[in-house]
């Protein structure tokens, strides 16, 4: 009966743990970062999926990051993916700014091939590249300011 | 929706949960029948039933989630299910050595583990209401200041009850009514978080505008500090009302916690810090009881502070010598005696663990905690919506505060507060709470894993309308 115990104690002991490591290994993808394409939202943005699609994706190796350096959300970074990133205060955009001289759909940006394009959504008060107010979609150049309301963000390697 | 749309290999991960569920299930089931053989010297017969019913009834919540959060982290439920699994395990074997040594020590409620086992029923048919009736955690938002109102009514109910209806054991947090007896605070904790998480949405802009500088920190403006007073009085109040250490700490430290990360300013920890310590020399001075608890807590091998009576160190003391004779692996489950703590099966289930399963199995349930909190928190950093991530971070900050309270006054590191340990001691409140506070979570974490697709609100097609009027 001893030994039966003393087993038994070790065995609760490694089902504990192999516990821990099985729930950690479950969720290793979101703690060691490797992340899968979300889907592309929608079609609005058919033509850089296309040419996307004819390049392979190492091709791009501009910028990887998007960082927010002015406004609530300083200091936030989004991984660029292949996906389109709208910013504005509606609560499904990808940055969700809460600013008063921001609109609700306020721009986006756009991949394409290697160059990443930001697009002013219609909104009010302007989306501004460094110190130019843009008009149309415009490519984004590494470490340029975006200004959009209070936010600032720019895009990164 | 747009089941369609999203790709066959979403991860949404509901296979890799039924199996951690059924893993955690089996744990329950393996130290069931370790206690019974330990005790009596052969199987449980009821160890079949036990396990089938709470095969069924978390294999249940498994597909209440998969129904009606089929994005959410796949971790959280079944990491709980462990938990409260191997409590019931531990409450079982307290109540088998309190059956075996009658005696003055052994004030135990007889037969706790049926009673945790309704809790656990009742606690996961509120996960699984939660998660149908609350399929938007922001509509939460909407009920802030009802929010605000319950929590504090139900703070105050114990405070202005006779004693005789809200006391047990020197603490004034109870509603008994008849046998009935539940602990308010606990669903208060949830209520005000949610008050916290909608209110400092609508104020961050305001508490994170910056008045003086002094050494390198940003103070906030003096006239904004009017919230911070006042949530640190109410806990004062609750500590010297009802005689309640943790839930006092508890409400103060998730509301730092909610204030700073709304405005990522450090200058509020910094300021709430100061004064948690302000309060806590005058308690510790001016209230006796916590006074007691100090002494305790600094001399609990004094044979005077030991052998007294009441507000000694003889509980504490006897925590720590159990969790020196369990050492790495412990003696076994069943084969110790923690029924020499007072209270083993609330306050100080930890110490019961530590002596049964030993360092070893102290520092698995510790991290199945730190798993519970990481996924919260990671719910929390993953959803989109301001009032979200504010509700994620204070619920799961809530657990984390109150594992680490709770555990390092078993293990003193800091003074005993009395506060339970989330799903694994004995008592209703706490775990029918604690459930509602996992399908909080759960609902966050669907939302910030759900793919961008299946929004259920589609993009209006006339956004300039929408525009001009949300200006």
């Amino acid at each position: 009966m001893t030994a039966v115990l003393f087993l038994l104690r070790a065995v609760i002991l490694v089902l504990l743990w192999g516990f821990v490591i099985a729930a950690i290994v479950a969720v290793r993808h979101d703690i060691f970062g490797t992340r899968r394409a979300a889907p592309q939202p929608t079609g609005r943005a058919p033509a850089p999926r296309q040419q996307r699609a004819a390049e392979p994706k190492s091709k791009r190796s501009a910028a990887r990051r998007l960082v927010v350096v002015e406004g609530s959300l300083a200091g936030q970074t989004f991984p660029l993916t292949e996906v389109a990133i709208t910013i504005g205060r509606a609560d499904d955009s990808t940055l969700v700014l809460t600013d008063d001289y921001a609109s609700t759909r306020h721009a986006r940006l756009v991949p394409q091939g290697d160059a990443w394009l930001v697009e002013d959504l219609g909104s009010t008060n302007g989306t501004y590249l460094d110190r130019q107010r843009i008009t149309a979609p415009t490519p984004v150049p590494v470490g340029v300011p975006i200004r959009i309301g209070k936010t600032v963000l720019e895009l990164r390697k | 929706m747009s089941a369609l749309a999203a790709p066959i290999d979403a991860p949404r991960r509901r296979g890799t949960e039924l199996a951690l569920v059924l893993f955690g299930v089996a744990i329950t089931i393996v130290a069931y029948a370790s206690v019974g053989l330990a005790h009596d010297q052969k199987l449980p017969t009821s160890t079949v039933s036990y396990g089938l019913g709470l095969t069924v009834l978390f294999v249940g919540a498994h597909f209440a989630v998969r129904r009606f959060a089929p994005h959410a982290d796949p971790v959280l439920l079944p990491t709980a299910a462990a938990l409260n699994g191997l409590g019931l395990v531990l409450i079982r074997r307290l109540d088998l050595a309190a059956a075996d040594h009658v005696g003055k020590h052994h004030r135990a409620p007889h037969g706790a583990a049926p009673l945790q086992l309704e809790w656990t029923v009742i606690g996961v048919v509120l996960f699984v209401a939660v998660l149908v009736l609350i399929r938007d955690h922001r509509r939460l938002e909407n009920y802030t200041y009802t929010a605000m109102a319950g929590a504090l009514v139900l703070l105050a109910i114990p405070a202005v009850l006779p004693a005789s209806h809200s006391e047990v054991n020197g603490a004034r947090i109870w509603i008994k009514l008849g046998g009935f007896s539940f602990q308010p605070g606990e669903v208060a904790k949830i209520a005000l978080i949610v008050f916290f998480a909608g209110y400092l949405v609508r104020k961050r802009e305001l508490l994170a505008l910056a008045g003086r500088r002094v050494v390198r920190i940003d103070l906030p403006r003096a006239r904004d500090l009017g919230p911070l007073l006042v949530a640190w009085v109410v806990s004062l109040l609750i500590l010297v009302r009802e005689s309640d250490l943790g839930s006092s700490l508890l409400f103060f430290g998730i509301f730092l916690v909610i204030l700073y990360v709304a405005t990522q300013r450090g200058s509020w920890l910094v300021l709430g810090l100061m004064l948690f310590v302000l309060g806590a020399v005058f308690a510790a001075v001016a209230i006796p009881h916590v006074h007691d608890r100090f002494t305790a807590w600094l001399h609990p091998f004094d044979p005077q502070i030991f052998g007294r009576a009441i507000g000694g160190s003889y509980q504490l003391a006897q925590g720590l010598f159990g969790m020196a004779t369990g050492g790495i692996v412990g003696t076994g489950l069943g084969q110790g005696r923690p029924d020499l703590v007072p209270f083993a099966n609330t306050d100080f289930i930890m110490s019961t663990l530590g002596e049964e399963l030993g360092l070893a199995g102290v520092m698995a349930v510790l991290t199945l905690y730190l798993l519970i909190v990481a996924r919260g928190l990671r719910a929390a950093v993953g959803t989109r919506d301001p009032f979200g991530k504010l509700l994620g971070a204070g619920l799961a900050f809530g657990l984390a505060l109150q594992v680490f309270v709770q555990v390092g006054g078993v293990t003193r590191l800091i003074p005993l507060t009395g506060l339970t340990l989330p799903f694994l001691s004995y008592g209703g409140s706490s775990l029918v709470s604690n459930w509602v506070v996992l399908a909080l979570l759960l609902r966050i974490s669907d939302a910030a894993r759900r793919p961008a697709t299946a929004t259920p609100q589609p993009p209006s097609p006339d956004e300039a309308t929408t525009m001009v009027v949300r200006r």
